[in-house]
């Protein structure tokens, strides 16, 4: 009984963990490769002309 | 399904990043850090004398607070492209696709398109000193281009029809047709043999740095499944 629940609760939420994960990810991204904020920029400086974000 | 998620894309990021960041410091930075000699001025191209092609150039680690923070956000913006792999592994495995470390090898080089060589085919991998357009303009650009390309790479891989290919087609060229933002004018000072190294050593270590992450990926995948599966 306790497991079909869970597998039927499973199913039912399966796109949001995935969609919580791209969030996530892209929030990564967006933090190490875009915010113009000087400290993170000269941080990842480096980083993100190796990995060809557009930089300054 | 989200630790598995989690757990994948952060075992596969982190070590894809590290391995990543050490291939940058090694064929990447002396690039940038030569280019940096001509931002700063101390070295000048286009003078009336020759100028060294090779300079002394601080080793790897020479400045180990600025090398380790290159590594440390690389291990980040790797987990981060991780994330999202991982993520749309799940979907496409929910789809009835096989997702191991030798169909990651393919992930990772949908990711590399998707993230790197499509917004670079326009706006090269760029040295610090040469010119270049605005840069929020530029991050919009890199942005909807990325996405275009993203969704064309899944079209691709998964549409199964010569309609999607044909959309994919088009998503792949309508940012680079359309253009990305240029400079109004040239000033910077950096010889082009340096651009040009700096560019290809970008794409290469990056197509390498997809390659590994794809294939980490997948493999963590399928490692965390069989896992959850024996743990259930």
């Amino acid at each position: 009984m306790t497991t079909k629940t869970l597998k039927a609760s499973a199913a039912g939420t399966s796109v949001l963990p995935a969609l919580f994960a791209v969030v996530l990810g892209l929030g990564i991204i967006t933090l190490t490769g875009h915010v113009q904020a000087s400290a993170l920029h000269d941080a990842a400086h480096d980083v993100r002309h190796a990995t060809g974000f557009p930089c300054h | 399904m989200f630790s598995r998620i989690l757990t994948s894309g952060l075992f596969a990021g982190a070590a894809a990043g590290l391995i990543t960041a050490l291939l940058q410091l090694y064929f990447v930075q002396p690039v940038l850090l030569h280019a940096e000699l001509y931002e700063g001025g101390e070295l000048v191209h286009f003078g009336a004398d020759p100028v060294t092609a090779h300079p002394d150039l601080p080793g790897m680690f020479a400045e180990p607070m600025r090398d380790g923070l290159s590594i440390i956000f690389t291990m980040l913006t790797y987990t981060g492209y991780a994330l999202v792999m991982a993520a749309l592994m799940s979907v496409a495995e929910r789809q009835g696709h096989e997702i191991n470390a030798r169909t990651g090898l393919l992930w990772g080089l949908a990711g590399f398109i998707t993230f790197h060589f499509a917004p670079g085919l326009s706006l090269a991998p760029e040295v610090p000193g040469v010119a270049a357009a605005d840069v929020g303009a530029r991050q919009i650009w890199w942005t909807i281009t990325v996405a275009a390309a993203g969704v064309a790479m899944w079209l691709i891989a998964f549409g199964g029809n010569l309609v999607s290919i044909l959309i994919a087609a088009l998503l792949l060229l309508a940012p680079h047709i359309v253009g990305a933002p240029e400079p109004e004018s040239f000033s910077g000072p950096v010889p082009t043999e340096i651009g040009a190294l700096f560019a290809a050593r970008a794409f290469g270590i990056g197509m390498a740095a997809w390659v590994l992450l794809g294939s980490f990926a997948g493999y963590f995948w399928q490692a965390e499944g069989k896992r959850a599966e024996a743990a259930a």
